[in-house]
């Protein structure tokens, strides 16, 4: 398929991967920050291409993961108390919430629909005029923009039941949340190219300065994820640290002018829990005042439910680097795609998720080793 | 006192039970009366007219010659029509294909239909037609049935059972167990077209596809396999909810050996491949209803190929991978780029992802 085959071309991931065995001599831990990525690296198996000296660490960028417990259980809440139509990504109904999840309370009898576009459920609310429709707004800088326009949209229809769980997050935030970390050994950061389509390049700078990492913004395909890792490489080998674009073809300097004008109209940054890591200062979306009214926890009274009890996920080590998936007890055992105890096990983005769909892999196993 | 009418009383000397509510399934139709008989009438036995069928008992008497096999299943599929086909002939196809991996050419079949009230009854028409059509081509006949009628909204326009017996082929000895380490894996037809097909006019995600879904009656191509190979044919399965990935990962799990797959050896349509790039699914999971896999000996597996090509349902046939020694039950997937992955069972519906 035309732009499609050529980034999974075998000849040219035999080039990249001969480039990448001869200029890594170090030993290197790299996270890529994308789920999408990560995703893409387990299907196609390219962990087992790299050199035994390079890492992959699985970064925080899926958005289902980081989603906290309490925003899952105000939108259960949604649908079984207030008998709210919720709207959501596909993903996000097997989540659990501190009881439920949304699927289960599809289940018992409220009205959970898997939209595409958030736009659906705007057409969805324009048609139902009697219903109250809540489309759960999770994703990072990607989705924002489309959930913004929805946003807009239902505000120039006058549509008077419709509002938005906003649950959007920022990767440039995140990116800094893992580096200070003491314990991080993340030596360079692939970028999530999409993130970048909409934000450009701007964020990343400071961090490159601040932290003296290497960013290469990278794309998802087989031959961008190996070209990225090999700019990373071949920086760390130089002793070098500066900000990359793989992503050239997707990602402009400057991003996408209108979908940052969008995305500024309808949100402003706010501080933000991420699930299984904590609140990191500036790293979510909010709906601005001015659309108080399409925000459903204004509109519903919602306040935040108590944090959930800690159910002995360590999601957050597995999402900043500091565990693999595989030296969690209980992955595999109490918690399988299955039966997930954690986020991070239901999404095919999750980190634990795609180990698991690898873990039975002894070669995969050697080479992942144990971490630290 | 009003006035009384002088003009003549016009009567009506037909029965005067409900008209049928001018075209919709009412609750009548399934009451058993007059009104079932003339839906049954109109809409089932003049389709499916055969010496069975037309002895209207409860039951049909069947004599066979050798072993046959039984097979049933249930058919909800929404929406009930969609690009390529309807739930009418997918119910026969269906059953004649759950019949056709037990290595039996399907025979007969019964037809059970739930009905909603209120669905037009045009639409039961094009349904029953379709279904009608199938059994013709297929060469089945249905020799009895069932149609009951539930409540608007308790049920969803319209829902299918079909059960069947077939005749099993004298040289079909097919079963998981008899997997061997080198035989041979062929697949039919390009996979994931009938979950695309669906996926492209269902609420909400409806987008713009000439992609049709690939029902269509298996057992000819597996006749055409057992003639040519028979008891070298170890193994047969459809590749139906889960797609080929979770029957590929049952077969290894219920055979106890491994299996390699070539992801560049996946057929394919292209634009199949591009929808399930957009709605971020992988095709190896996504539904068929005309795919089908076979596990053949190495030894007959190029006389299997050119059987199965010669055969309407297989002229795409390819081999996609082998059987190996792994004992551990996996199958492995060789990406297209020399990494390899394991294939699991999927553990529930395929949930888009969402970046």
């Amino acid at each position: 398929m035309k732009f499609l085959s050529e980034f999974r071309d075998p000849a040219l991931v035999e080039r990249l991967v001969d480039e990448l065995h001869k200029v890594a001599r170090g030993e290197w831990t790299l996270m890529e920050v994308c789920g999408g990525q990560t995703h893409s690296l387990v299907k196609n198996g390219l962990m087992e291409l790299l050199p035994p000296g390079v890492r992959m660490v699985h970064g925080p960028g899926c958005p289902v993961c980081v989603t906290p417990v309490p925003l899952i259980d105000l939108a259960v809440r949604l649908v079984l108390e207030h008998g709210a139509t919720v709207f959501s990504f596909g993903d996000m109904l097997r989540v659990p919430g501190t009881a439920h999840s949304l699927a289960q309370a599809k289940a018992a009898g409220g009205d959970v629909r898997v939209a595409y576009s958030p736009l659906e459920a705007v057409q969805f609310a324009q048609a139902n005029p009697t219903r109250q429709v809540v489309f759960f707004a999770v994703g990072f800088e990607t989705t924002a923009p489309a959930n913004a326009l929805a946003l807009v949209h239902a505000h120039r229809l006058g549509l008077r039941n419709f509002s938005l769980l906003a649950s959007q997050v920022l990767v440039p935030p995140a990116i800094a949340a893992v580096l200070s970390d003491p314990a991080s050994r993340i030596q360079g950061f692939l970028a999530a190219g999409h993130v970048c389509t909409i934000m450009g390049l701007d964020e990343y700078a400071p961090i490159v300065d601040r932290f003296r990492v290497p960013i290469v913004v990278t794309g998802f395909e087989p031959v961008d994820l190996l070209h990225g890792i090999l700019m990373t490489v071949q920086q760390l080998e130089r002793g070098e640290a500066r900000l990359e674009n793989q992503y050239a073809r997707v990602v402009r300097p400057e991003g996408n002018p209108d979908a940052r004008r969008v995305l500024r109209e309808v949100f402003r940054v706010a501080d933000r829990e991420w699930r299984g890591i904590g609140v990191v200062p500036q790293s979510g979306l909010e709906v601005r005042e001015e659309y108080a009214d399409f925000d459903a926890k204004v509109r519903f009274g919602l306040e935040d439910a108590p944090e959930a009890t800690d159910s002995g996920c360590i999601a957050g080590l597995v999402l900043t680097g500091q565990a693999r998936p595989t030296e969690c007890p209980h992955f595999g055992t109490t918690c399988t795609p299955l039966t997930p105890v954690g986020a991070p096990m239901v999404s095919s983005e999750g980190a634990c998720a795609a180990y698991h769909h690898v873990a039975l892999s002894p070669v995969q196993l050697v080479r992942g080793g144990r971490h630290g | 006192m009003a006035e009384v009418s002088q003009a003549p009383l016009r009567m009506t000397l037909s029965c005067p039970a409900p008209s049928g509510d001018g075209g919709h399934v009412v609750m009548g139709h399934g009451a058993g009366g007059l009104l079932s008989q003339q839906l049954l009438e109109r809409s089932v036995f003049r389709r499916f007219a055969n010496p069975d069928l037309d002895r209207r008992h409860d039951g049909a008497v069947l004599a066979f010659a050798g072993p046959v096999a039984f097979s049933t299943d249930g058919y909800v599929v929404s929406p009930i029509e969609f690009p390529g086909g309807t739930i009418g002939e997918l119910a026969v196809h269906g059953t004649i294909n759950d019949l056709a991996m037990c290595g039996a050419m399907a025979e007969v079949l019964s037809l059970g239909l739930i009905l909603e009230e209120g669905l037009p009854l045009s639409t039961l028409d094009r349904v029953l037609a379709a279904a009608a059509d199938a059994c013709a081509a297929s060469g089945v006949r249905v020799v009895t049935g069932d149609t009951k009628v539930v409540e608007r909204g308790k049920g969803d326009g319209i829902y299918v059972t079909t059960s069947g017996i077939g005749t099993v082929h004298p040289r079909a000895a097919i079963g998981a167990t008899r997997l061997r380490a080198g035989d041979v894996l062929l697949v039919n037809a390009p996979i994931a077209s009938h979950g695309i097909a669906i996926m492209s006019v269902r609420e909400g995600i409806a987008f713009e596809t000439s992609v049709t879904s690939d029902t269509r009656p298996l057992h000819h191509v597996v006749r055409a396999l057992l003639d040519a190979c028979g008891e070298g044919v170890h193994c047969l399965r459809d590749a139906t909810r889960g797609g080929l990935g979770a029957v590929l990962a049952e077969l290894a799990q219920q055979g106890g050996v491994g299996m390699r797959v070539r992801q560049a050896a996946l057929p394919m349509l292209e634009e199949v491949e591009g929808a399930c790039e957009l709605l971020g699914l992988d095709p190896l999971y996504v539904a068929n209803e005309g795919v089908f896999v076979a596990a053949v000996d190495a030894s007959c597996a190029d006389a299997a190929l050119a059987a199965m090509r010669a055969s309407p349902g297989g002229e795409a046939t390819v081999a996609i991978g082998t059987v190996t020694d792994a004992a551990d039950g996996l199958v492995r997937l060789e990406s297209a780029i020399g990494g390899t992955r394991i294939v699991h069972l999927p553990p529930g519906e395929q949930l888009p992802r969402i970046c």
